[in-house]
């Protein structure tokens, strides 16, 4: 059991109250019209398993019921940081990087 | 009974307001009108623990968006009071409100008032809001006394210590295995609100878990005086 920082209650709160919701900063393609089927497919079902830095949606479930994003080691479960929903995470891994990278080109 | 009001006395954006009271020919049972006998009203050794009921409150959420001043100031002229900040309880008179999330409180007021308060409050407020009677699906517990404390300790992992807790202070967490909206009113007393269809379980929690300390309903003199305030009989020190 460990202490998880809700960015909405702005406190630390048992682990109980929280569930996890999946991968975060999944971007919805911005015309689904004009989508392949493998963009889309992309999309609705294909996610990260990363070994290491993983950025996630919790929610608050028992408590402000907010959704918030918490970046979390996934070997270790080390939680870096929590920040809310629209934010940007402030500790990013180099594939994060990468990614980012990729997408810009 | 359950009549819809005159919606054209709310005015701009119009909502049908009902009021959820039963006429007499139907009598209101709160979710825990049958546990009247799983609470003592005497105990031979002093009371650690006090618990009962506050049935048939008028719950009201109020959500719309903290940072805008127009909400704010409508939320204070329908109620007399302002929002309460991240996890505290203002009160004013027989009305509280309860901060629950950053675009959500609770407001609690007597049971005959509910329907008043839902038009005077869609009086005040504009634009994006909700205001939604839940006094059906939700009621008030109180546990008092000088081993309350020690009850909820058992009860939740939330940090109860004064320092993290002061009076006034509101958290929704865990409780046994269902959840409740903690409030603390006084040094040694806790309102808590649960879920109609978990308040017989958090109830039979509660007595069981109070047991050890010794368990009394609410003690007769403040019974009475509560019944002579709302009208109303409270469950847990019927005899």
């Amino acid at each position: 059991m460990f202490y998880i920082h809700c960015p909405y209650c702005c406190e630390y709160r048992e682990e109980e109250e929280f569930h996890a919701k999946g991968q975060a900063h999944i971007a919805r393609p911005a015309d689904p019209d004009q989508c392949s089927d493998e963009e889309w497919g992309t999309y609705l079902y294909f996610r990260k398993n990363p070994r290491g830095l993983h950025h996630e949606i919790w929610v608050h479930a028992i408590g402000c019921r907010k959704f918030f994003n918490v970046t979390r080691d996934t070997q270790t479960y080390e939680i870096k940081e929590t920040y809310k929903m629209g934010e940007q995470p402030k500790v990013t891994s180099v594939s994060d990087t990468l990614e980012t990278e990729e997408a810009a080109q | 009974m359950s009549d819809v009001i005159d919606i054209d006395a709310i005015g701009e954006g119009q909502v049908a307001v009902m009021d959820q009271l039963p006429s007499g020919e139907i009598p209101a049972e709160s979710p825990l009108h049958h546990l009247d006998s799983t609470v003592p009203t005497f105990t031979s050794k002093p009371a650690g623990v006090r618990l009962w009921e506050e049935a048939l409150k008028g719950h009201l959420v109020l959500r719309g968006n903290a940072e805008d001043p127009t909400f704010q100031r409508g939320v204070e002229a329908a109620l007399g009071m302002a929002l309460p900040e991240r996890l505290r309880s203002v009160q004013q008179g027989p009305l509280s409100l309860r901060w629950i999330a950053p675009d959500e409180w609770l407001l609690v007021c007597p049971g005959d008032q509910a329907a008043a308060l839902e038009i005077r409050l869609r009086r005040h407020l504009s634009g994006h809001f909700a205001v939604v009677n839940v006094s059906g699906g939700q009621t008030l517990i109180h546990l008092a006394g000088p081993d309350a404390a020690m009850v909820l300790k058992k009860s939740c992992p939330y940090d109860l210590h004064e320092h993290n807790f002061p009076i006034g202070k509101v958290v929704t967490t865990v409780l046994a295995k269902t959840q409740a909206t903690l409030c603390k009113i006084a040094a040694d007393q806790w309102e808590l609100v649960v879920r109609r269809s978990f308040a017989d379980y958090a109830w039979r929690w509660l007595v069981d878990a109070s047991a050890e300390y010794g368990l009394i309903g609410d003690t007769p003199a403040t019974a009475a005086q509560r019944r002579a305030s709302t009208g109303r009989h409270p469950v847990s020190s019927e005899t």
